[in-house]
């Protein structure tokens, strides 16, 4: 009986010391994190472009930190962005509704274009130049792909072209052997199973 | 057409050559347990190389998987290490069993060649001495009296002891076997007597130590078969000097420091060296790649860990001979050595 | 200490060579004993607006035009540039994308001429009197000659012939190792114009001011160490070394020969001037000549033309822009059935998806393998044993084995952590490999995505960034508007003290 009394008291004490240290350094060590909202707004891919049924990125991202909406959203963003913010948030990811669609860029057909200025109101990163009454333009390097500009022309005089690929941003592909073929299905099998 | 990276010129090197260099490097150590096991070394070696294949080839037909690969060396290397490290008078169903866990818990669990943490001949080596501690610690005496009541170079009555066991031929084991040398001390010495004194009375001689004719597994016997076939690995460069250098001289520097201290209970280091599986376990066990460190740096302290667990188990374990144990044990830490050892990078933290 | 513990690992066999790791192949130097020939000239000439690391060029000839060789055709656009010029008279035929020697299979804006067989040619000032002239006069003529790298990484080498008084280079190396199998090129330009190599080599000295001077050759070439010692002393340019290195890939890699001459490593993100050393290769070093004796722009180059399947091998002279199908054709090599053809060594070169690109400044080499020879090792890619063979034989130290897996699972912070950038795709991996993993194609992999996610990243902030700017550009124009609308309605009331204030300060 005393050997068991011993021993529960002597475990028991070392539990106490070692939930008190614990709780020390809890307090000591306590890291202050970035809030969530800018962490997994700092991940998606800042398209502005309102696929995920909010109306930019930032507000997304607010609503995905709380709780509000679902970690699969982000069409642009695609799987990476979606499995980065559910690793993030510590949630099962889901899969894509949407497959991303290839880089997209806007032009405008300038001839056509009447200089209303309503395509350079609804840019949401200010890559339309221009001034009433005159030709407006994209600056490429600025367009996200967005497609918000397409919709407020009344001439309809805005394409959706493909990015140009550029040699220098060529990629190179995985090897074409069955291993890394292997992998690569094992993932997307992981990905859409979850 | 598939886009092709440079290289475009190979050595010629492959998985199948690598394992037939490892096999050739133990072909004096199995001409040398045949040699002084006669028939049964040679049906017990037979049983697991041919188990060994036959179960990699139905795992990767259940796996639906490319047979090809069970003839790539591998299956037939794990046999025959397996089967060198076992005693001559195992019945064949426990070489059989031992093969089938080689292959299935040792490899093909893990998802087959190159995954598995644990070199598969020795974790069914352990498995078999866990379960079987009897048989797996009954040793045969090799070309001596006991071929007097079994002639270990007549192949029929060895057949009928594989198969049936001693009953059949109205053998007792204790007639046939012997303590090895390193269960004598150990023994010994939970009887109180010292090591100095237990070698004595063991007869215990170097020289038949290093040729082999001393009791013990079937392939661990011979340190000079050993020996030349670690030295081709090393001249082929199949293995680097790294793990066998590190882990054999840390046994030695521990058991000649401790021997030094206190010789009644710490065996000499020659002693160490030649007994038991440690020449074996050093340049064919713990160089197993898939199951060893990547890098040289890696692969020195997993030679002194593997060193310093040997020696340990085999001074104060419960078990005489601890150079699996030690290796096995150490194939879990590998991963971490690896993560931790690597080289420095060209250019990172050099001297200037 | 250290010294000690170095040989000792040198012996023990870390590091046998002067550098890490290291293999040895087989050489298949066809060529070595062939003399540089000059290619026939192709009726169309195909030159790309970039030849060099760097930025494109932008053509400054139009359809029609009439040019001379040498003349200058297009303009180099930003600092790491080299500009082009027409390596024959003729005309200016057409002017669009064309395919070029790169993996993507894609194309470059070229500019097509049509020789005409005369051979005018444009030449600068020739320069007898280099050794008076000022280092930065002498870098700018480099510049205008378009001269880059010829080793095979055609970095413009203007940038590297700068007198820095922060970074002062003590020692010169002249490459000619020339480590890949098959090429000679180097090898025939050391036997047959070594007084040209070693008057670049005093050009170069004298620009950068260097004290010592280092020519660097493989022990499988004593013919050209003898020729060049020669040369050495006939310049009067006794203090110059000529170092025999032993035969071992990859020697001729920049950092690695700069590790086995001096012992020192170029620090990583880092350049050779930053540890006073200078390295060019030895036909570099004769452009330079051309270029600053001569007043010659680069235009031409040797190239090895070799391999089991071309029936003529030789080392070539041949003009930029010259298709590969014409240069093979000209060496007896039409049916291209089952053959591989490489852009350059066999080590490091690309696979040509298709021949009718054209030789370029960084041509060293055009091989022709037949297919089993080379592709048996492309074929299957088996479990890694984890043997190690490939950290044993990389030069800068890696891990390949593992940095392959993380590029295999897409881990590619993992793969950065494992020092991926570091990766030269020297390829004495893949080389080594016993189950045959395309070990430089991973890294190359992990590189390209970890370079587009770097893209994307980057364009995320920036856009992030815009948009921001742009919500507040907005807030602000409607606090403007609330602002005005207010001041509308205060001037309706009475005026308030501080805006007696305010107009009493511009009145002070």
């Amino acid at each position: 009986m005393t050997q068991f009394v011993a021993a529960v008291s002597s475990l028991g004490a070392f539990a106490l010391v070692a939930g008190i240290i614990l709780a020390i350094a809890q307090k000591a060590f306590r890291v202050e994190g970035d809030p969530m909202v800018e962490k997994i707004d700092a991940l998606l891919p800042q398209t502005q472009c309102g696929q995920c049924g909010y109306p930019g990125c930032k507000p997304y991202a607010e609503a995905v930190a709380s709780g509000e909406a679902d970690v699969n959203h982000c069409v642009p963003g695609g799987e990476r962005t979606m499995l980065q913010i559910a690793d993030l948030m510590g949630v099962e990811p889901k899969s894509l509704e949407e497959e991303a669609a290839a880089p997209m860029l806007a032009f405008i057909r300038e001839d056509e274009c009447i200089g209303c200025t309503l395509c350079i109101k609804a840019c949401p990163v200010d890559a339309i130049v221009g001034a009433p009454k005159q030709y407006h333009t994209v600056i490429a390097d600025h367009c996200t792909g967005c497609t918000l500009c397409v919709e407020p022309c009344p001439v309809d005089c805005i394409d959706m072209l493909l990015k140009p690929e550029l040699i220098e941003h060529w990629a190179w592909p995985l090897p074409d052997t069955t291993r890394a073929r292997l992998g690569q299905e094992r993932r997307s099998q992981h990905a859409g199973a979850a | 057409m598939p886009i092709i990276s440079s290289p475009h010129i190979h050595n010629g090197d492959s998985i199948r050559l690598t394992m037939l260099t490892v096999i050739l490097a133990l072909l004096p150590a199995t001409a040398a347990a045949v040699y002084l096991f006669g028939w049964l070394a040679f049906l017990s070696i037979a049983t697991a190389v041919l188990s060994c294949v036959l179960t990699e080839i139905l795992c990767l037909r259940w796996m639906g998987r490319s047979t090809a690969s069970a003839l790539d060396g591998s299956a037939a290397l794990t046999g025959l290490l397996l089967a060198l490290t076992l005693p001559a008078s195992l019945p064949w169903w426990m070489v059989v069993l031992g093969s089938v866990f080689a292959i299935v818990l040792g490899k093909q669990v893990y998802g087959g060649l190159g995954y598995n943490l644990f070199n598969p001949a020795l974790s069914a080596r352990v498995i078999l001495l866990i379960s079987f501690p009897l048989n797996m610690t009954t040793w045969l005496v090799p070309m001596s009296a006991a071929s007097a009541a079994l002639d270990l170079y007549d192949f029929q009555l060895c057949l009928a002891f594989f198969l049936h066991g001693p009953q059949a031929l109205g053998l007792t084991l204790d007639a046939i076997t012997m303590a090895s040398p390193l269960g004598h001390v150990k023994t010994e010495w939970t009887r109180g007597v010292g090591v100095p004194e237990a070698l004595a009375a063991y007869h215990y001689s170097y020289l038949n130590a290093f040729l082999g004719s001393e009791a013990g597994s079937m392939g661990e016997t011979s340190a000079l078969a050993l020996l030349i076939g670690g030295i081709y690995l090393l001249a082929r460069h199949t293995i680097t000097w790294h793990i066998p250098f590190s882990y054999l001289a840390t046994v030695l520097l521990l058991a000649a420091v401790f021997n030094m201290l206190d010789p009644n209970h710490f065996a000499p280091p020659m002693f160490h060296l030649l007994a038991g599986g440690l020449i074996l376990c050093a340049f064919f066990m713990a160089t197993d790649p898939v199951s060893s460190p990547v890098t040289p740096a890696g692969q020195i302290v997993f030679g002194i860990g593997c060193g310093i667990l040997t020696w340990c188990i085999r001074s104060f374990g419960g078990y005489p001979e601890g150079a699996m144990f030690a290796v096995v044990l150490m194939n879990c830490a590998v991963p971490l050595i690896d993560h931790y050892c690597r080289p420095r990078v060209y250019g990172h933290g050099a001297d200037e | 200490m250290p010294a000690l513990l170095k040989n000792l690992s040198r012996k023990l066999g870390m590091m046998p060579f002067g550098f890490h790791g290291g293999v040895e192949v087989d050489q298949r130097k066809l060529t070595a004993s062939m003399a540089i020939e000059d290619c026939a000239l192709s009726p169309v000439l195909i030159l790309p607006m970039k030849q060099h690391i760097g930025e494109a060029c932008t053509p400054l000839v139009h359809v029609g035009d009439y040019v001379k060789r040498g003349q200058k055709i297009a303009r180099a656009e930003g600092y790491v540039a080299a500009p082009v010029h027409a390596s024959a008279s003729g005309k200016v035929v057409k002017i669009e994308e064309h395919r070029i020697a790169h993996p993507s299979g894609m194309g470059l804006p070229c500019i097509f001429i049509e020789p005409d067989g005369d051979d005018a040619s444009e030449t600068l000032e020739p320069w007898e009197d280099w050794a008076e002239r000022d280092p930065g006069e002498l870098r700018e003529r480099i510049r205008m000659c378009g001269l880059v790298g010829l080793g095979g990484a055609v970095f413009p080498t203007f940038i590297k012939l700068v007198r820095d008084q922060r970074h002062a280079v003590e020692t010169v190396i002249l490459n000619g190792i020339e480590c890949e199998p098959y090429l000679t090129t180097d090898h025939r330009l050391m036997l047959e114009h070594a007084d040209e190599i070693v008057a670049g080599l005093a050009i170069i000295r004298h620009m950068v001011g260097a004290r010592e001077a280092v020519i660097a050759i493989e022990d499988n070439k004593p013919d050209a160490v003898e020729t060049m010692r020669r040369a050495v002393v006939a310049a009067g340019l006794e203090d110059v070394r000529v170092t025999v290195m032993p035969t071992r890939y990859p020697q001729g890699s920049e950092k690695q020969l700069i590790q086995a001459i001096t012992g020192r490593e170029v620090p990583a993100g880092k350049l050779p001037v930053h540890i006073g050393v200078l390295c060019q290769n030895v036909g570099t070093a004769q452009a330079v000549f051309h270029a600053v004796r001569h007043g010659r722009p680069l235009t031409e180059r040797v190239v090895t033309v070799s391999g089991e399947a071309v029936p003529r091998p030789g080392n070539l002279r041949i003009p930029f822009g010259t298709p590969v199908r014409f240069v093979l054709a000209g060496r007896g090599l039409e049916d291209l059935n089952d053959i591989h053809i490489i852009h350059g060594g066999p080590m490091m070169g690309e696979r040509l998806r298709n021949i009718d690109v054209p030789v370029v400044k960084a041509t060293n080499g055009l091989l022709a393998v037949p297919e089993p020879q080379m592709s048996s090792m492309q074929s299957s890619e088996q479990p890694c044993i984890r043997c190690g063979h490939c950290s044993e034989v990389c030069p800068v130290m890696l891990v390949p084995n593992l940095l392959a897996d993380h590029c295999r699972n897409d881990e590619f912070t993992r793969a950065e952590q494992y020092q991926l950038f570091d990766c030269i795709e020297c390829g004495c991996c893949s080389y080594v490999c016993p189950s045959t993993i395309p070990l430089v194609h991973y890294f190359r992999y992990g590189k390209g995505q970890l370079a587009q996610i770097r893209r994307s990243e980057a364009f995320a902030e920036e856009s992030r960034l815009r948009s921001e700017a742009r919500e507040q550009r907005l807030e602000r124009e409607k606090q403007a508007k609330a602002a005005r609308r207010s001041r509308v309605r205060k001037t309706h009331a009475p005026a308030e003290p501080s805006d007696n204030n305010a107009t009493g300060k511009e009145e002070s």
